[in-house]
């Protein structure tokens, strides 16, 4: 069934597809995986603050960002992000922002949700009786939270945190709403371009799933490694 | 040194502490003892600011403890405190342990605070565990490095919470021979704790609470001879058959 089937399509493209297109895949899950587990972080602490002022708006946050489709987002963000830029730099007209800078700010954002909710279990997984040990040496806030409740929460975290990053990895194929050339938006030029879609698409789905498989397997060998001995 | 005065609390409705008074002295050792659910933990736990309260007023050291203005890690950085669950950092080595508080609210240097934790660890007798996390430990040993731990901040007074009523029999000596060590170098210490050889061997006064209240508060050779109180007669009929 293969037969009129030509993958050398696929040899020709794959500097193109890897060279530019994974490697804004990549890009963009990495980065947005960093911005959101900062600002997941943040807002995981504003829910947990038990001030009105901060958890109220932490936890609107969150809700709406798990209740709006997310292709609806990247849709809205691309043509939002210039003008919020502008608003924010008081300059007289929208701000260039490029589809990638789009695109992490949008990532970035809605991840945060959900990264503040893993963040969340992980800091209640932490015994108040460590956070009562840590102020009962003297240890402000700042310190409690950045020493001792963190750097536990993070660790007890890690496995649930990059298998949501695996879960970015393949939303990230979603910029192709905004026309960006992201792997799978490679995969389609190419494919578009030489009438090649069966070949193109196979060959693009069999990459997704390696990859993901492959860091799936990495993140239960990690889970192993790092588990704090008790 | 500590002065409570009218101690009162509250969890919601449920009175938990009631009108409660003592003090202790400077290098004096106070144990309190009663059953479980007689507000021990809390009591001390108010001391240090961990839990707050409603009525009545704490000082130590002249610092009152329930005033808002009060600097409350200031304060909390001078008064050691040993938990019932030892509490050590089990993502931190254990001279890790000894050395964060040192470096982060003293704001010693690293080497300085080394020398200070491995000097701690020899005198409760683990200065070969230093390495190792707590986890690796055994429950009187991750104990000891508890109160090396709060030791390390050179507390004015030291805060003990049940420290014996979570390890296996065979541990328990090895931390009370420790406490025992610090009583007698004159520490000020106050002790939640069931060990009535303890209360029995170091201890100036013991205070004795039920139902949030403080029924007797007597030095330790007249609570163990003629305990005034019917309450105080039945606790210690029960807890000394054994």
């Amino acid at each position: 069934m293969f037969s009129n089937f030509d993958f050398d399509v696929i040899i020709r493209s794959l500097p193109y597809l890897f060279y530019q297109g994974m490697t804004f895949t990549l890009l963009l899950t990495a980065l947005a995986t960093l911005g959101g587990i900062i600002l997941g972080t943040l807002l995981a602490l504003m829910r947990l603050s038990g001030f009105a002022l901060l958890t109220v708006p932490a936890a609107a946050y969150v809700n709406l960002m798990r209740s709006v489709p997310f292709v609806l987002m990247i849709f809205w963000f691309y043509f939002l992000v210039p003008y919020i830029g502008q608003w924010v730099t008081f300059s007289p007209r929208p701000m260039q922002v490029g589809a990638f800078a789009s695109c992490l700010v949008t990532f970035t954002l809605f991840e945060a949700a959900f990264f503040c909710e893993i963040m969340r279990a992980g800091i209640q997984s932490i015994s108040r009786g460590q956070v009562a040990a840590a102020q009962a040496l003297g240890m402000t806030y700042p310190t409690v939270m950045s020493y001792v409740v963190l750097p536990q929460a993070f660790r007890n975290m890690v496995p649930v945190l990059l298998t949501q990053t695996i879960v970015l990895f393949q939303d990230t194929s979603l910029v192709y709403v905004i026309s960006v050339t992201d792997f799978l938006g490679a995969a389609s030029k190419v494919a578009q371009r030489d009438g090649r879609l069966v070949e193109m698409y196979l060959f693009a789905a069999l990459v997704y799933f390696v990859i993901s498989l492959a860091a799936s397997g990495a993140v239960g060998l990690l889970r192993r490694h790092i588990a704090i001995i008790r | 040194m500590i002065e409570i005065v009218g101690l009162g609390k509250w969890y919601g409705p449920t009175r938990v502490l009631t009108n409660c008074s003592t003090q202790v002295g400077k290098g004096e050792v106070v144990v309190v003892c009663g059953p479980s659910g007689s507000g021990k933990s809390t009591l001390i736990k108010c001391v240090n600011g961990l839990e707050p309260f409603q009525e009545g007023r704490i000082s130590v050291d002249g610092v009152s403890v329930g005033d808002p203005k009060t600097d409350l890690p200031k304060l909390r950085a001078r008064i050691g405190m040993v938990f019932q669950h030892f509490e050590l950092f089990p993502h931190l080595s254990v001279i890790r342990n000894l050395t964060l508080p040192q470096i982060k609210v003293l704001h010693r240097s690293a080497d300085e605070a080394k020398e200070k934790g491995k000097r701690l660890l020899e005198r409760v007798g683990l200065a070969a565990h230093a390495n190792k996390f707590p986890g690796q430990l055994s429950g009187g040993q991750q104990q000891r490095v508890a109160i090396a731990r709060a030791l390390a901040m050179e507390p004015i007074a030291m805060l003990f919470d049940e420290p014996t009523s979570a390890l296996d029999p065979e541990m328990i000596q090895e931390v009370l021979d420790v406490m025992v060590a610090l009583a007698r170098e004159g520490m000020t210490m106050i002790v939640v704790t069931h060990e009535m050889g303890f209360a029995r061997k170091v201890a100036h006064r013991v205070v004795f609470m039920d139902e949030g209240e403080i029924v007797e508060d007597a030095p330790t050779a007249d609570f163990f001879v003629k305990p005034r109180s019917e309450r105080a007669r039945l606790f210690l009929s029960k807890i000394l058959q054994h």
